[in-house]
């Protein structure tokens, strides 16, 4: 190797297949996390060419780098302060014109920049000709001609970072875009301040910092300040260049500098762009015509969604249960391989359970994501945003927010990575916040239980209206959210409509691989905490810590059952039937009092009081405590509690007669299946919503909130109700 | 000249100024607003906003309301 450490940027729009550069550049060896502080995916990956090991840093795509958004200060602050040994710049080269803004912008930072005029037969079929040379020679960098789709120019591409990088490059230099006369004046007027401290000139372009600062740029004007020496000074000069350019033009300046460089691009495409034979038919616009038709547009993306739904969901329920099996399998094997005992216990019902309980949810989330990067990739996801915008925007959201929280009713957990395709961090907390309304389908179960046993014929309408609940919440929320946490100005909706293309398999595993890792290594890690401490407050303190030893009872039992047999009674039969059902009472009122003595037990005996006001009795306080771990939890514990059986399920006839004589009144009930609704959402969530803000100030305010919110609701709902004399 | 969110389908006219303030207008130029270019309006929503335009040869959306703070000189269809 002769040089280690050479940092490659890549940049580019969105859209402009920069994702697929960066895959075929690195291939597998890339590693996908987050920039710090910030929810936007850092990918850096590395690739050996020539002798050299380059690292590649995929920057966020942008259409400009006006540290607006967090992606452009992202990416700005990366260019600036890491300084890239080369930065590449992809372009979508039928879209020149837009595109080269960007280019524009990196030439005025002063980095060592390749152009890369990416799906090069696109714009060929469309009848574009670039003449590259002239392109490379106007803004003085190496231009190169890709197809990404088709991993063409990749080599080609890496010889020429190799020719930057040793200053082998003839057509680089570096040039200025001219502003015209006036402009020109203020910024080398700003630029003599800046060079009294020549320190400042080693690390910035001193014309990049003047541009930005007749831009108003805070940020810039932060980075200013701080230089001790004359930033004041700076500072000045550039509040009197604005005024005497505002006074001019009759325009902010930054106005006329954007035009300006558009301005010097459409000059440039004069010279380097051919277009010949316009293309007759534009096929991407004729499917456009049909998928966002006025009257087609809806239930073709009612169609898509069901479609979507059934292969997470329906399509998914196989592995699933493959999985469920295998884990069932492996704790079975377990048990009997190891001797019983407190090892076994926590390896079986701890470790190899909650783990099982997390796994499952993987094929969900691969083909959930599989799907998403297919919409995402063929262009259909910003189709989807444009027909339900005016939707989502009712309640303060983007057109995007709607597949996170539709994806929520199945499982709130990938439906709430899936809120990363919306660009505004702000639309995406939000999405992320107000999604575990969205009732997911493991609450279902303590709905079906709790309205088929209180509710009878009306059950369906019951549960139904719990689902409106929480969607009228989420808006509720979600309004209440944009004026109070969120607020400010929304950024317009600008929204590229790419041209629909055929993805490539490649990319969309890639795609799918990459959500589906980070899922496994995070998740598995908390839930395993998660279910180990879980199990230990329910497992402990150990049984023969009891007041009252059940062990004897059980041997009694046994020993009765054997002194008839050996009488050899007549009733054998019927009498051992009864036994065994005595026996089987026995061992249930046994694991009721177990975990009711446990500290999980205790804890809910002891949070008693706080649930009081909303008619919840000890049994069901603990039943939403370890409901924290995966709501459908509720009706297990339940089961247990109210002896009814660990097996209990939503269907069983013993726990609904045991929960009607428990005192329980329908508006008790559902009560409870509101405060089920809306509280805190399971540990796999709420470790989704910290990984994915990137805080666990939003997991602790999404608890916090949530519990509330379930509080408040559920008082209302039962003291209400009782008002009305329910 | 007559704001973008009141042409119809199929229309087309040139920017002839971008109202609005700070970061908004300042996005919209970046995106290729800018006084002089052609847009065309290729179609709205379904429910009629959005609306999708088509600028320096891509298509892009815009919330009607925003649309209103273009204003623009209309072209005879050609």
């Amino acid at each position: 190797m002769k040089q280690e450490n050479i940092t490659i940027a890549l940049t580019g729009n969105p859209n402009s297949g920069k994702t697929t550069m960066f895959n075929n550049l690195t291939g597998t060896r890339q590693h996908v996390g987050n920039w710090p502080g910030v929810t936007v995916e850092k990918k850096v990956g590395t690739v050996v060419h020539n002798g050299y090991r380059l690292r590649v840093v995929d920057l966020p795509g942008t259409y400009s780098l006006t540290a607006y958004s967090i992606e452009e200060i992202v990416a700005r602050r990366f260019l600036v302060d890491e300084r890239p040994d080369v930065v590449v710049d992809i372009v979508d080269a039928s879209n020149l014109e837009r595109n080269l803004y960007l280019a524009t912008q990196l030439i005025e930072l002063g980095v060592k920049l390749i152009l890369v005029l990416n799906m090069a037969d696109v714009a060929q079929s469309r009848g574009h000709q670039i003449d590259a040379a002239s392109l490379g020679k106007l803004l003085g960098v190496p231009v190169v001609f890709t197809v990404g789709s088709k991993n063409v120019g990749t080599k080609d591409l890496l010889d020429r970072v190799l020719e930057v990088v040793e200053d082998r490059a003839t057509v680089s230099r570096h040039i200025h875009i001219s502003y015209g006369h006036e402009l020109e004046k203020e910024i080398k007027n700003i630029q003599d301040v800046i060079w009294q401290d020549s320190s400042i000139g080693e690390r910035f372009s001193t014309r990049w910092l003047a541009v930005k600062l007749l831009e108003n740029d805070t940020a810039v004007q932060d980075r200013v300040k701080s230089f001790a020496t004359i930033g004041e000074q700076i500072l000045a000069q550039a509040e009197a260049s604005r005024e005497r350019l505002t006074e001019f033009y009759q325009d902010d300046p930054e106005m006329i500098l954007t035009d300006q460089r558009y301005g010097f691009i459409s000059g440039a495409l004069k010279e380097v762009l051919k277009v010949t034979a316009k293309s007759k038919i534009d096929l991407s616009r004729q499917v456009d015509l049909i998928l966002t038709n006025r009257i087609l547009g809806f239930p073709i993306f009612i169609f898509f969604i069901w479609a979507m739904f059934q292969v997470t969901f329906t399509l998914g329920a196989y592995p699933m249960e493959w999985i469920d099996a295998g884990v069932g399998w492996l704790g079975g094997l377990t048990a009997s391989l190891m001797p019983p005992g407190l090892l076994r216990d926590l390896l079986v019902n701890g470790v190899i359970a909650g783990v099982g309980s997390v796994a499952i949810f993987l094929p969900n989330i691969m083909l959930l994501f599989f799907c998403i990067a297919l919409f995402e990739d063929t262009g259909y996801l910003a189709r989807a945003a444009f027909i339900m915008d005016r939707v989502m925007h009712l309640i303060g959201l983007h057109g995007k927010s709607f597949i996170p929280l539709l994806m929520g009713f199945g499982c709130n957990a990938p439906a709430i990575m899936a809120a990363r395709t919306l660009e505004s961090e702000r639309d995406r907390i939000l999405t992320i916040l107000i999604n575990p309304l969205m009732s997911c389908s493991a609450r279902l179960p303590v709905y079906v239980l709790l309205a088929g046993t209180f509710f009878g014929a009306s059950a369906g309408n019951v549960i139904f209206s719990i689902y409106g609940l929480g969607i009228a919440l989420a808006i509720a929320m979600g309004k209440l959210f944009r004026v109070t946490l969120f607020r400010g100005e929304t950024a317009p909706f600008v929204m590229e409509l790419p041209p629909y293309r055929v993805p490539t398999l490649k990319s969309l595993l890639i795609h799918m691989w990459d959500r589906s890792k980070i899922f496994l290594r995070k998740m598995g890690g908390v839930i395993l905490v998660g279910s180990v401490v879980i199990w230990v407050l329910g497992a402990f303190p150990r049984p023969s810590e009891f007041p009252r030893d059940y062990g004897v009872d059980k041997d009694a039992v046994s020993n009765t059952q054997a002194k008839e047999v050996t009488l050899g009674s007549l009733e054998q039969g019927d009498k051992s039937q009864e036994l065994t059902a005595a026996h089987k009472g026995n061992v249930q009122a046994e694991a009721s009092a177990r975990l009711s003595q446990s500290y999980l037990g205790r804890l809910g005996q002891a949070i008693q009081p706080v649930f009081d006001p909303l008619g919840f009795d000890w049994r069901t306080s603990v039943a939403v405590v370890t409901g924290f771990v995966a709501k459908e939890i509720v009706v297990s514990t339940l089961g247990v509690l109210h002896a009814a059986g660990a097996d209990a399920n939503e269907e069983s006839e013993a726990l609904r007669r045991a929960l009607r004589a428990s005192g329980m009144t329908p508006l008790g009930a559902y009560t409870l299946m509101a405060f089920v609704l809306i509280y805190v959402p399971c540990l796999a969530t709420v470790a989704v919503i910290s990984r994915e803000t990137n805080s666990w100030k939003w997991a602790a305010f999404s608890i916090a909130y949530s519990l509330a919110l379930a509080w408040v609701v559920s008082f209302l709902i039962y003291h209400g109700g009782k008002l009305l004399g329910l | 000249m007559t704001p973008l969110s009141e042409f119809k389908e199929g229309e087309r006219g040139v920017i002839a100024k971008v109202n609005g303030r700070g970061r908004f207008r300042k996005r919209l130029q970046e995106m290729g607003f800018i006084k002089g270019a052609e847009v065309l309006v290729e179609k709205y929503a379904p429910l009629r906003d959005p609306m999708e335009l088509v600028l320096k040869g891509y298509h892009v959306s815009l919330r009607v309301e925003e649309a209103a703070q273009i204003m623009m000189e209309k072209l005879e269809n050609r």
